[in-house]
């Protein structure tokens, strides 16, 4: 019902008003001096939770309360005007945000200085490159001295230079003991900044606790859903059948079989192999390959169980691989083999793609594994002497 | 019903230790507590508003002025000299150009502060989605916008008035009061119509001929004593379509401004509508569009920013 002809021509049709609960049984307190993590997936009304607290929309049950002078950080430049001059916009903008006409007019030369613009502050907007646009917004934007700041995924923009200026400036206020609530989805952020975090799923709280806990859930609702089956595709199978890798799974530490693991704990991929010939010492491997098809872990019985054996038809034997994990954050596809004892060439069977699994972690670091690395950097005295000697 | 009353009977016994947590939130409204600020933003938005329009341009503000005087002298020319309307040499015709000019001046006003207003909320979205700020604020700004204009172009009534051999007069104080009430008209007609146009689209088209029927149902071109003549005392004789016309408060407002400022010859608003009491009318009108106004505004702008 847009426009009132559509009233009038169908004066009996009920308003087809589709309510939706955005947000529900939302309860969470923060802190003075915390910085707050708000993550979820697209749709998961975490900026509507966002825009609520700032007051930007109104809850229809329930209250919020704050503590403090407000400052919302949802876009950067809002309300900038093109063809206006760099300098009236940020007067404007330091209004709309709450300062007097004074204050703002006070702090435009502050504010121009930190963006680096003094040169162009007279220019108008629209002739400036979108690198100095985006610099000017965020400049604008931190001057507004606030107590509780809600800030929405403003650090997505920008080059990698300007992004370290941003987070610089939340380290910043982090320390000045302000109050940040903070909407993302990058984990790399929540786990860098946060205290503590918030998770949204569908509008409802899933957790709320330690931002590794959150980043962790994050990655398994993001991930688990596309899990697939855990039923073997038998397409591509090769070997001579005298045995089946009939299942295949992933075990964490207490036995369970998730759909995503955490980096660090030991974890175990199990096959389950039932066999229709007699075969004796039989030889089986593991392949762990990532989204690239590399293989990052490989492992067989081989070595250590030369001799595993002779089993009989209608047998079963249960296969585990279990490792520290330290894979990168990621999908995973393993892949079992199983052999003839020999050379390994003379394929029983061979089971790819049974399911996948994923890798959580706080940060990729951009290696195929994360080996706990010690590192230590300090100043090499004992080489001097050795090159005044030369 | 049943959902409200038990969400706030839940609310009940947590509402103890929510005490010194500060203030509460409340959604987006009208108006804020600080008046200050309310009239800061308002006054600013104006401002760039009017820098933006003139600064574009090579004349800038000559701009302004020049567009009620060519109005002005395009209907000059066909109803003045060519239709001789005003031109009877009755002393109330007396400097009939500036009762003219006067007129379309108050006029323009009016059409800018609501045809401006109109689209201000929904021309606003990425504000008003992203910054908390009283909504009444974005058609207040155009309604100052526009009383921006109209001081600047009374200065060119004042001139063009002495020019013509008009005398100032000790009622040209009366010139605040009309103005006042001109400009609680349009405020009134600017909040309703923005309010309404975020939900009904097809505001903007209808306020557009209603914007040109007033024109012409109101002492602009037309001098009232002539509609006067028409619909009372000649055979006509159409004392309702006449007791209407009188209710537009325009009318009150033009009419009252010739009498004032340009010569006492032609009819006060009073005479007009037959009695001072019966001024009444058009005043509570005027408060009632703006109470209206008010009422709606204040009504849809929690949820404008889910509307838009």
């Amino acid at each position: 019902m847009h426009t009132l002809k559509e009233r009038a021509l169908h004066p009996l049709r009920p308003n087809r008003y589709q309510t939706f609960d955005v947000l529900k049984d939302i309860s969470f307190h923060v802190g003075r001096g915390e910085f707050f993590g708000i993550a979820g997936r697209n749709g998961s009304g975490k900026s509507t939770l966002l825009k609520c607290l700032a007051g930007i929309y109104g809850v229809n049950e329930g209250r919020i309360w704050v503590d403090g002078r407000l400052s919302t950080f949802i876009e950067l430049g809002v309300g900038f005007n093109q063809d206006l001059a760099a300098r009236d916009n940020v007067v404007l903008n330091g209004i709309m945000m709450g300062l007097s006409p004074r204050e703002s007019r006070r702090r435009v030369d502050e504010v121009i200085d930190f963006a680096e613009l003094r040169e162009f502050e007279e220019l108008k907007l629209k002739n400036y490159s979108s690198g100095m646009h985006v610099r000017l917004a965020f400049s604008v934007a931190i001057q507004v001295d606030a107590d509780v700041l809600l800030v929405d995924e403003v650090l997505a923009v920008g080059d990698a230079a300007f992004q370290q200026k941003c987070f610089d400036v939340f380290h910043r206020m982090r320390d000045e003991g302000r109050t940040i609530v903070f909407v993302t989805h990058d984990m790399g952020s929540l786990n860098r900044f946060c205290h503590r975090a918030l998770l949204l799923e569908r509008g409802e709280m899933v957790h709320l606790g330690e931002p590794h806990e959150v980043a962790d859930r994050y990655l398994e609702i993001n991930f688990g859903r596309t899990e697939s089956a855990g039923s073997a595709a038998d397409s591509g199978r090769v070997g001579d059948g005298d045995a089946r890798v009939v299942e295949a799974w992933i075990e964490d530490e207490h036995g369970q079989r998730p759909a995503s693991v955490a980096q660090g704990q030991r974890i175990a991929l199990k096959a389950l192999v039932r066999f229709s010939a007699a075969v004796e010492d039989p030889a089986a491997s593991l392949y762990v390959l990532n989204e690239d098809h590399l293989a990052i872990v490989v492992a067989t019985s081989a070595r250590e169980h030369e001799q595993s054996g002779r089993f009989a038809a209608g047998e079963e034997l249960l296969l585990s691989f279990s490792f520290e994990n330290v894979l990168a954050p990621g999908r995973y596809n393993p892949l079992f083999t199983l052999a003839h004892r020999g050379t390994g060439m003379d394929l029983i069977d061979r089971l790819e793609g049974a399911f996948s699994f994923v890798v959580t972690g706080p940060e990729a670091m951009g290696g195929a594994v994360d080996l706990p690395v010690e590192v230590t950097i300090s100043r090499s005295q004992a080489e001097l002497p050795a090159i005044s000697r030369a | 019903m049943s959902t409200e009353t038990s969400a706030l009977e839940g609310l009940a016994p947590q509402a103890a230790p929510f005490e010194g947590l500060g203030r509460p939130i409340k959604g987006p409204g009208a108006l804020i507590r600080d008046w200050r600020r309310f009239w800061h933003l308002t006054y600013n938005i104006a401002r760039n508003e009017f820098k933006l329009k003139f600064f574009g341009s090579v004349l800038g503000y000559v701009w302004q002025v020049m567009r009620p005087l060519l109005l002005f002298g395009v209907l000059y020319v066909f109803f003045v000299v060519i239709s001789h309307v005003g031109r009877g040499g009755k002393p109330s015709e007396h400097a009939y150009g500036v009762q003219l000019l006067g007129s379309i001046v108050l006029f323009t006003f009016f059409a800018e502060a609501t045809g401006g207003s109109v689209r201000s909320v929904v021309d606003r979205e990425n504000l008003v989605r992203k910054i908390q700020f009283p909504r009444l604020v974005i058609p207040l700004a155009m309604v100052l916008l526009s009383f921006f204009n109209l001081m600047m172009n009374l200065v060119v009534v004042l001139i063009f008035a002495l020019i013509s051999g008009v005398h100032p007069m000790l009622s040209w104080l009366e010139v605040p009061l009309i103005l006042a009430m001109l400009v609680l008209f349009s405020t009134g007609m600017a909040m309703l119509l923005s309010a309404l146009f975020v939900r009904f689209r097809d505001i903007q088209p209808i306020w557009e001929v209603v914007s040109q029927i007033v024109f012409y149902g109101s002492p602009v071109i037309i001098p009232i004593q002539k509609v006067r003549e028409t619909l009372i005392e000649g055979h006509h004789h159409d004392q309702l379509l006449y007791h209407l016309y009188m209710l537009n408060p325009l009318v009150t407002v033009f009419q009252q401004f010739r009498h004032a400022v340009v010569t006492h010859a032609t009819l006060s608003a009073g005479q007009a509508l037959g009695s001072w009491a019966a001024l009444l009318e058009p005043l509570a009108l005027v408060l009632a569009v703006f109470a209206l106004g008010f009422w709606v505004f204040n009504r849809s702008a929690p949820f404008v920013a889910e509307n838009l």
